[in-house]
């Protein structure tokens, strides 16, 4: 195979941080390359360099020979490297195919570009209705548009970014088919993930980074997937330990939860029923955008919906408040961190009292007792190894990962009975978050009934005792984790989304 | 190149020192206004800034001015401030004002000539009533039919002044008066009256209840859970949902508070300085205090000195009408551009300024 792409001793540093230090490696022409690494390895900054949105500090590119420096992306795009990237830029109130003109630099007249668009889908297996508004299309659809976006310019390199945290086991099956159709029509991909078992699946090549280093180079199929994870992490990993656990009373009761979304595009629940016993972790699983932020609003009483709907150790709570709920015992953690879970201008003290006053007493007659507060957030900045400057620094100067251990440490700390999380690891390195999974288990071995949220199957599938699936707001029958195929889990997160395909003749 | 930084945490030494850059900024480009109009700045800014405490000729009789104009002002930022750290937006504090007035005078007059010293806090009680009911029009239709706040409070203000015209032409004229428009004045009935305390100092009642507002306003945002509610609802209202803060229950307190105070204010106004319910009771109060709260960082001890600032503005200015024959939308600009400064500086707290080249494309 003759090679494509070769990067030599590429270096950038932002303030503060060197997000990639002499990185080498080089693609063939067909290969399927994997760049595989924790968050903040450096794996966005690499391909940004790549695809002319970063400037590098120092270190040279070629392609196919010749010197490649893109100072934009355009200049790249016209080179042949094409991205598609892990959050789409599209326009839900136009069509597929005036979200795909918008991308181009010289687009066709609209009828031949639909025809083209049609042609370019039924070719590689991924169905697609030009005339559909992207509004209505679900996130594995979306990714489409974005792919065939990326094939109509006939790349010779196409980057892609975390592309299966969108999509079901089953709509993976479906675009690793694609992807390995335009390898074996010569198109380089280098595909960006941290998700083992895919790249041993259908990468030829992975080039593994650690703190922004290469620190091996290997080929997927010949190693294990423990083999990769401790390159990738440094060290050796040690899964959270269970202990067993005596499952009690029903703590937390849904039954027949239906609510409208309070959010644009969201999904509304339907119908939506499970219990969890204390000592028991339920994991939720689905695709992003399926009702898990509209679940986690009805259980933290942001959305109040009939008062039988939601029941914390058997008293009616449906139409109660945050504070209610918490003075009953039940904790809640959002997923989005800054704005959500935390204020981002306010100081770690003042977001410790945030959610923290109701049970931890940190106000008497409605006058805040600031001393309280401030050892309350010293107590969860020591307990959950929270790396920051002290506990006056406003949330926002936190990283992602250490402003993720604070919040789930601030709710994890009030002697909860009922814990609901969604996403507790996102975007937190793998020490970090095992550290925050072992916490989880060790409420849940006090007798606390937890629900975990999470689009990380393996995640779920780790801590869990029991699993569920939301899909398009409604949720699977609850299932015990023991047992479970993957070929199960993607048909209770709603297999291809009715999106059979043809990959008949490849 | 000119680039804004973002800071890591909001600069505490800028919170603090931007006000009095954006003073200084003002005094540059209101001089620079001044000596386009022929005026001899340094002249201009000594006559707004510096006569009116400390000349000689004029001082004896603009001091006292100074907590007079400063006192409304004062007690109406305080109540706005709170609904601006909210995102709650009552820009209709002057028809609050207004309304207050005409419900403390009414109050009054509904018993005259009745001598009882029962009388005046009954008056305060109606026109803080007067301007609580006033806001809670814009209140409830937020909040039952997600009304723009901002519009119906400002157009009630077109309504109070119109009801007061009436009431001045009508209801509450003089029947003594001769025909003339306007009541009697308050600050001569006894009963009604809101004097100086101390002759010389323009101390009243009012100014008394400004000072209470802002310890009350400082403990509330600095001790007080409500408070912090209202901090968190401005900066971060899914937050403020997450902590069990009801959106809708802010909305009525701080519009509620605002109006309250707004209209207390009017009583003390009529029943003191202005002494009467006429055509042109209305200054304006409600309307710089917008100013007076950002000027203070949305801040009750900051509005304690924006209040007095701003006042100062205001005697200084009309001393510069008179002395300098300035015009008087001159003065307004000056205010202006006070307030512009002001937001612009503001920028420096949570950002910084760096000179760079700029990074290649």
């Amino acid at each position: 195979m003759t090679e494509l792409l070769r990067v030599e001793g590429l270096t950038k540093a932002y303030p503060g941080v060197v997000a990639n230090s002499d990185v080498s490696f080089a693609i063939s022409e067909g290969e399927v390359h994997a760049l595989l690494g924790e968050n903040g390895a450096g794996k966005s900054t690499l391909v940004k360099m790549i695809y002319g949105l970063v400037r590098p500090d120092s270190g040279s590119m070629t392609l196919r020979g010749q010197p490649y420096q893109p100072a934009k992306p355009a200049e790249a795009r016209r080179a042949g490297v094409a991205m598609v990237f892990q959050h789409f830029s599209l326009f839900e109130a136009l069509n597929v195919a005036e979200n795909v003109a918008l991308g181009m630099e010289n687009p066709p007249p609209m009828r031949e570009l639909a025809s083209r668009i049609r042609a370019v889908s039924e070719e590689y297996g991924l169905p697609l209705d030009p005339a559909r508004m992207v509004g209505d299309l679900s996130a594995g659809e979306r990714q489409r548009v974005e792919i065939i976006r990326c094939l109509l310019q006939d790349p010779k390199l196409l980057i892609m970014d975390e592309p299966t945290s969108v999509l079901t086991p089953q709509e993976v099956d479906i675009l690793f088919k694609t992807l390995r159709q335009i390898s074996g029509e010569g198109t380089a991909i280098l595909y960006i993930s941290h998700k083992l078992e895919e790249i041993r699946a259908l990468c030829d090549e992975a080039t593994i980074l650690r703190r922004g280093k290469v620190v091996a180079t290997c080929i997927p199929r010949e190693q294990t997937a423990r083999e990769m994870a401790e390159l990738m992490v440094g060290t050796v990993l040690t899964p959270p330990a269970r202990s067993g656990r005596a499952k009690g009373a029903v703590a937390l009761e849904v039954q027949g939860l239906s609510v409208a979304s309070p959010i644009p595009f969201g999904t509304a629940l339907k119908e939506v029923s499970f219990a969890v016993r204390k000592g028991e972790v339920l994991g939720i699983a689905g695709v992003a955008g399926n009702g898990q932020d509209e679940l986690l609003l009805a259980l933290s009483g942001e959305l109040k919906s009939a008062p039988g709907a939601v029941r914390i150790d058997g008293a009616e709570m449906g139409n109660k408040g945050p504070n209610d709920r918490r003075r009953a015992g039940l904790v809640a953690a959002p997923e989005k961190r800054l704005g959500h879970a935390a204020a981002p201008d306010m100081s770690l003290v003042e977001n410790a009292l945030l959610s923290g006053v109701v049970r931890r007493g940190l106000a008497h007659r409605g006058f805040i007792d600031w001393a309280a507060a401030e050892a309350f957030a010293r107590e969860i900045v020591q307990t959950f190894d929270v790396r920051t400057p002290g506990v006056h620094v406003a949330a926002r100067a936190l990283s992602g990962g250490n402003l993720q251990k604070f919040v789930v440490g601030r709710e994890l700390s009030q002697s909860p009975s009922v814990i609901v999380i969604n996403q507790p690891t996102w975007g937190v390195d793998a020490a970090a978050a095992a550290a925050i999974r072992q916490a989880i288990l060790d409420r849940a071995a006090a007798g606390a009934a937890v629900v975990v949220i999470s689009q990380d199957l393996d995640e779920l599938l780790e801590i869990a005792d029991d699993f569920a699936a939301l899909n398009g707001g409604r949720l699977s029958p609850t299932r015990p984790v023991e047992g479970l195929t993957v070929d199960e889990i993607g048909l209770m997160m709603g297999g291809t989304h009715g999106m059979e395909v043809a990959h008949h003749g490849h | 190149m000119l680039r804004l930084e973002k800071r890591p945490s909001p600069s505490a030494f800028w919170q603090k020192a931007s006000p009095f850059l954006a003073v200084i900024l003002t005094m540059i480009a209101g001089g620079i206004m001044f000596w386009i109009l022929g005026k001899n700045p340094v002249e201009a800014i000594r006559t707004i800034f510096w006569d009116p405490l400390f000349n000689a000729q004029f001082a004896s009789y603009s001091r006292p001015q100074l907590l007079v104009k400063a006192a409304p002002l004062i007690l109406i930022a305080i109540g706005l401030s709170l609904g601006f750290r909210a995102g709650v937006w009552n820009i209709g504090a002057e028809g609050q004002y207004i309304m207050g007035a005409i419900f403390g005078a009414a109050a009054g007059l509904a018993v005259y000539p009745v001598e009882s010293r029962l009388i005046f806090p009954a008056m305060l009680m109606a026109g803080a009533l007067g301007g609580w009911l006033w806001a809670m029009i814009p209140a409830v239709l937020k909040t039952v039919f997600r009304t723009n706040e901002i519009l119906v409070s400002l157009l009630l203000v077109y309504v109070a002044q119109n009801i007061l015209a009436m009431m001045a032409l009508g209801a509450l004229r003089n029947p003594d008066g001769g025909g003339f428009p306007g009541s009697r004045n308050l600050s001569q009935i006894p009963a009604m009256a809101n004097p100086e305390m101390v002759a010389g100092t323009g101390m009243h009642w009012g100014v008394v209840a400004a000072f209470m507002a802002v310890i009350a306003g400082h403990v509330l945002l600095q001790r007080h859970l409500l408070g912090f509610q209202i901090k968190l609802a401005g900066q971060a209202p899914r937050a403020a949902r997450f902590a069990g803060v009801s959106p809708a229950r802010l909305v009525i307190f701080c519009l509620g508070v605002s109006g309250l105070l707004a209209g207390l204010a009017g009583v003390f106004e009529v029943t003191g300085p202005a002494g009467q319910i006429s055509i042109d009771f209305a200054s304006g109060y409600g309307f710089t205090a917008i100013i007076v709260a950002f000027l203070g960082r949305l801040n009750p001890v900051g509005i304690l000195f924006a209040g007095l600032l701003m006042a100062l503005t205001y005697i200084g200015g009309e001393l510069a009408q008179f002395m300098l024959s300035l015009p008087s939308a001159a003065i307004q600009a000056f205010q202006g551009m006070l307030l512009f400064f002001l937001l612009a500086t503001d920028i420096l707290t949570n950002y910084r300024i760096r000179l760079s080249q700029r990074e290649a494309a």
